[in-house]
């Protein structure tokens, strides 16, 4: 465990993690407590304002925060859209503001609760004496029901920030960087280290803000300049932290993005090392769900990434029929640069759903092909968090008139397992997934070509169409990636261990698929034609 | 046209109920305090002697009737400008806990826009008046002190402002007997010594005999009785006599445990 390298490089990443962690949850924060405090302080005196805002702000905090994060990226993008055609005013529904956004909604419940329920508790013979000394009712809130009230709202500022910081790591998705980055990506790559790493980054990071905002509300409490200056000493300090990495942001930066599954964060590193070969800079934006990603791209936020045709074909064009493979590709060219999205080229490998289940099972019930499936609905299913949803999927099951006891959804790389130890019968797994042969599952054949063909194909944002630098960059890696080295690669990222960082398994593929030279010819390698 | 000289507090046929909230009603009370007098309200709890208190000081409005202030309508005052010059003394002293001993008593004259200095001086005094320790006791909070020690300085910030009218509700009652005399005392130097025209709650006749100029008597929202002592032992009313009659009572039960001034004590008789 000493000399692990995963420790030092989680470490490497930690001042990006924590910075922009920091940054999204003490806006959330402020912006919270700003709105709910004065909000508060309105419903102190009007009992149906108080009950309507104290029920919404429960509703809210009922939904999970995943949730909550991941609707105000739709709805932000359709704000967008409304006031880039209203008043030409555009803004990015990527990352940072919905992440602010529905972080504030979430950190309202306790501040608002305890600032009502302080102001309520209050003695009613005090609030008489303050009336009586002669305070306007001004004067009778700061000088009296506010300070009395302190500890409580204080204790709700408190709350809000450790939930708030906690929920932060969940933004990830969204697109806005967070510790839940060393969550996420630890998670599909069987790196526990860094699943551990962000959790007590998280924690730590919390309790620190629990204690400041505590020595502060103890400094007001009992007048004690030390702890005040402690605490406000103590919360500049994160502020300057926070505020440290944003300033020296290098802008001609190039985003590289990447979805939730092992092989796109091997990808995406190995998009980064071609464009820092290159001489450029580049940011991850990692763990991105599948819709947001391409929206990103559109919208400039990510500047490339690899994404597959078939998906594309299906999920973001909404296409019905599947024309074969070579038109399919043609036509998503045009359509894409009709949106302004730059196909540049494909990989050479295709990354396709294909259900597969033991050798032994299918042999044992005489199953070969998928339409073979139709006689079995006693079988249960299982596929990844958004393949039941697809439109492939709905096509898939009437095509074939299939139907199945159970549709379980599961963490991609615990599948094949599952269906290895009997778990589940069936899995629409990844074709490029080296557990498929690890596992000694069998593909079942399409005999109606019901799922599409899912070429890995790298995608350029419309601001980067006529970026020759990033082009030329990456023009190697066009038709180098074949099914077997891919399938090697991902095998290894996903079985972990300290050599196995997306970055190592990255640098693998790029010299394990270096092109065949006269001079030294390796057997593994295959020759493809450049991009279509 | 007013009397050249008003009463300093004049209730006029006051009538004040409430609902479902807290209070106890008050029902066609007249009633008139003359200036440096110092007067007390007794009855039971529920009486309405508390509300009639809050009247004066318009932390309530009558529904019926007239408060008048040095002659004035108080309604026609600002309420907040009419309390600053009214000193008020509530029930349990009702100190602000978050505020030291220095800062409950400088609060009045603070809000009045007093300057810092001014305040200080004025606080040293008003301690050294109600006879608390200027040394141990201006920097300690309200939880710090005894029970009398907090109504001393209730009393204290009561006066702070200067006021010519002060209103004390049971300002006495959770003390024990010792200090409760040893306040009482104290309170009516600082009446006579200040010029000032005080009403005082207190369910204690006893306490109202020995402190006040006139009592008025509250019983179930109405005024039964106002007058000196000697006027309302005249009183025909049945509750004011029993009232009355107690600390006669009290004297005479008494005088069979205690022995005489002069006896040795411990001796059986």
């Amino acid at each position: 465990m000493t000399a692990d390298p995963r420790w030092s490089e989680a470490l490497q990443l930690l001042p990006d993690y924590l910075g922009s962690h920091l940054r999204v949850s003490l806006t959330a924060l402020a912006l919270g407590a700003g709105l709910s405090f004065p909000l508060a302080l309105k419903a102190r005196h009007r009992p149906l304002l108080r009950s309507v805002l104290l029920a919404v702000a429960s509703v809210v905090q009922t939904v999970p925060g995943l949730a909550l994060l991941a609707l105000f990226y739709p709805l932000l993008l359709f704000a967008s859209a409304l006031a880039m055609r209203g008043a030409g005013i555009s803004f990015s529904a990527f990352g940072f503001l919905p992440a602010v956004l529905a972080l504030a909604l979430y950190s309202m419940l306790p501040v608002l609760r305890n600032t009502i329920t302080g102001l309520h508790g209050i003695d009613p013979g005090l609030i008489e004496a303050a009336r009586g000394v002669g305070m306007t009712s001004r004067q009778r809130l700061t000088m009296v029901e506010l300070p009395l009230a302190l500890p409580v709202i204080m204790a709700g500022l408190r709350t809000a920030a450790v939930w708030v910081i906690g929920t932060a790591t969940l933004s990830t998705p969204i697109g806005q960087t967070s510790l839940g980055n060393y969550i996420f990506s630890g998670l599909q790559t069987q790196n526990w280290v860094f699943v551990l790493f962000g959790c007590a980054a998280a924690a730590i990071l919390a309790l620190v803000v629990d204690a400041l905002l505590a020595l502060i509300a103890q400094g007001l409490a009992q007048r004690s300049r030390m702890r005040l200056a402690l605490g406000i000493g103590g919360g500049l300090a994160l502020i300057a932290v926070v505020l440290a990495p944003a300033l020296p942001h290098p802008r001609g930066t190039y985003v590289v993005g990447a979805k939730t599954f092992t092989e796109q964060y091997v990808l995406a590193a190995l998009l980064a090392d071609r464009i820092k070969a290159a001489g450029h800079d580049t940011t991850m934006r990692e763990g991105l769900g599948s819709s947001v990603i391409f929206a990103a791209l559109k919208a400039g936020d990510v500047d490339v990434y690899v994404d597959y045709s078939g998906t594309l074909w299906t999920n973001t064009l909404h296409h019905r029929e599947i024309p074969p493979r070579g038109d399919l590709l043609a036509a998503l060219k045009d359509d894409l640069e009709a949106s302004g999205v730059t196909l540049a080229g494909k990989l050479g490998f295709e990354n396709a759903y294909v259900l597969a289940m033991t050798r032994q099972r299918a042999a044992a019930l005489g199953i070969r092909s998928i339409a073979d499936l139709a006689h079995h609905p006693e079988l249960g299913i299982a596929g990844d968090y958004e393949f039941f949803a697809r439109p492939e999927w709905a096509a898939l099951r009437d095509a074939y008139g299939l139907s199945f006891r159970a549709e379980r959804q599961m963490q991609p790389d615990f599948m094949y397992a599952a269906a290895a130890v009997g778990e589940v019968d069936v899995i629409a797994g990844y074709s490029s997934d080296g557990q498929i042969a690890q596992h000694d599952l069998v593909v079942l054949d399409d005999p109606k070509g019901a799922i599409p063909p899912y070429d890995a194909v790298v995608l350029i944002s419309p601001g980067r169409r006529r970026d020759d630098a990033l082009q030329k960059a990456l023009a190697p890696l066009y038709g180098r990636i074949d099914i077997t080295a891919m399938r090697e690669a991902n095998l290894h990222a996903a079985q972990g261990g300290g050599d196995a960082s997306p970055q190592a398994v990255a640098r693998w593929l790029w010299k394990r698929t270096a092109p065949a030279s006269p001079a030294a010819s390796s057997s593994g390698s295959i020759r493809r034609s450049s991009a279509p | 046209m007013p009397d050249p000289a008003p009463p300093t507090i004049a209730f006029e046929h006051v009538t004040k109920s409430f609902g479902h909230a807290g209070g106890s009603a008050v029902a066609d009370v007249s009633l008139e305090v003359a200036r440096g007098e110092f007067l007390s309200i007794v009855g039971a709890s529920g009486a309405g002697k508390t509300t009639l208190l809050r009247l004066a000081a318009r932390l309530i409005a009558p529904d019926r009737g007239t408060v008048r202030i040095d002659g004035t309508d108080v309604r026609e005052r600002d309420p907040v400008a009419l309390r600053r010059t009214i000193g008020i003394v509530f029930q349990n002293g009702a100190l602000f806990p978050h505020m030291s001993v220095a800062e409950n008593i400088g609060i009045t004259p603070k809000l009045a826009g007093v300057r810092a200095a001014e305040i200080a001086a004025r606080v040293d005094r008003l301690i050294d008046l109600v006879r608390l320790d200027g040394g141990s006791h201006r920097a300690r909070f309200p939880h710090e002190l005894s029970g009398g020690e907090r109504q001393r300085v209730a009393v204290a910030r009561a006066l702070a402002n200067n006021p010519s009218i002060v209103l004390m509700d049971e300002p006495f009652g959770a003390l024990d007997p010792l200090t409760r005399d040893a306040l009482g005392e104290d309170y009516v130097h600082l009446h006579r010594g200040l010029s000032l025209t005080t009403v005082m709650i207190t369910h204690d006749i006893t306490e109202a005999l020995l402190l006040s100029d006139r009592i008025a008597v509250m019983q179930a929202g109405r005024l039964v009785a106002a007058g000196t002592p000697a006027e309302l032992a005249a009183s025909v009313d049945a509750y004011v006599a029993e009232l009355l009659g107690t600390p006669r009572r009290q004297i005479a039960r008494l005088a069979a445990f205690l022995p005489p001034p002069g006896a040795p004590s411990g001796a059986p008789p």
